[in-house]
């Protein structure tokens, strides 16, 4: 096929398990879907490039006030809250059968996902090339820009 | 009336979005061109997304069709 395909690029910048699903079900849909895919992981989103991280992710039930939490909002903030909630989330997601963030990770790479981590995050947060997983590539602002130029979606999540 | 023969059937029933459209990706590379693919799914949002699908990747949707609950899809491989 000589016909260009189509691109989809994205901005994953948060950590939370509500910031980290969508990057990664957009961009293995879209991969389906023939396109040409690129995520940007940066600040707080290139948690999800570090290895054996994925299934680690959490949600911090403070400030997020749409989930149907059977507690206060206040008592969010307190020590053991985040463990809970992301329990909750978690079995919630299970029962729907809703794919887990470490297969649409491995279904992401295994379709040409162009994984991108932020090199100034990495300076930021003192993470080192060895920490993120091998199939990523470090890149800038201008890596990013490069790529989305050219896209015909951008998303930033 | 069928006029076609199913070459595969993936099922995807209980599975959720967007595990029944990467799967029949996958499925898709399994047949050739020409073939049929049927896709057994009860996602509700299949109903768009299998259109959606083939629009984008232009392989052909045959038939899209209901029976308890359950959507079954047929697409033709075009490329």
């Amino acid at each position: 096929m000589s016909e260009k395909k189509k691109r989809l690029a994205i901005i994953a910048s948060q950590a939370n398990i509500t910031g980290a699903y969508p990057p990664l079900l957009l961009a293995t849909t879209a991969a389906a879907m023939d396109y040409e895919v690129g995520i940007f992981f940066t600040f707080f989103g290139l948690n999800m490039l570090k290895k054996n991280k994925l299934n680690k992710i959490k949600i911090t039930p403070a400030g997020e006030t749409a989930m149907p939490m059977p507690i206060p909002q206040i008592v969010g903030v307190l020590p053991g809250m985040t463990s809970m909630a992301t329990k909750m989330m978690k079995s919630w997601m299970k029962k729907a059968n809703v794919a887990k963030l470490q297969e649409l990770m491995d279904i992401a790479v295994e379709s040409g996902v162009k994984l991108i981590a932020c090199q100034m995050t990495m300076e930021v947060m003192k993470i080192k090339r060895k920490d993120l997983i091998d199939e990523c590539v470090v890149g800038g602002a201008a890596t990013f820009i490069e790529f989305a130029s050219e896209a015909d979606i951008n998303l930033y999540i | 009336m069928m006029d076609y023969t199913i070459t595969k059937t993936l099922d995807v029933k209980k599975l959720n979005c967007p595990f029944p459209i990467l799967k029949t990706k996958k499925a898709i590379n399994d047949i050739e061109i020409g073939e049929y693919l049927e896709v057994l799914a009860t996602d509700p949002g299949s109903v768009s997304d299998f259109q959606a699908w083939c629009n984008s990747t232009s392989h052909e949707l045959v038939e899209s069709s209901q029976e308890n609950g359950i959507f079954r899809y047929i697409i033709k491989k075009t490329k």
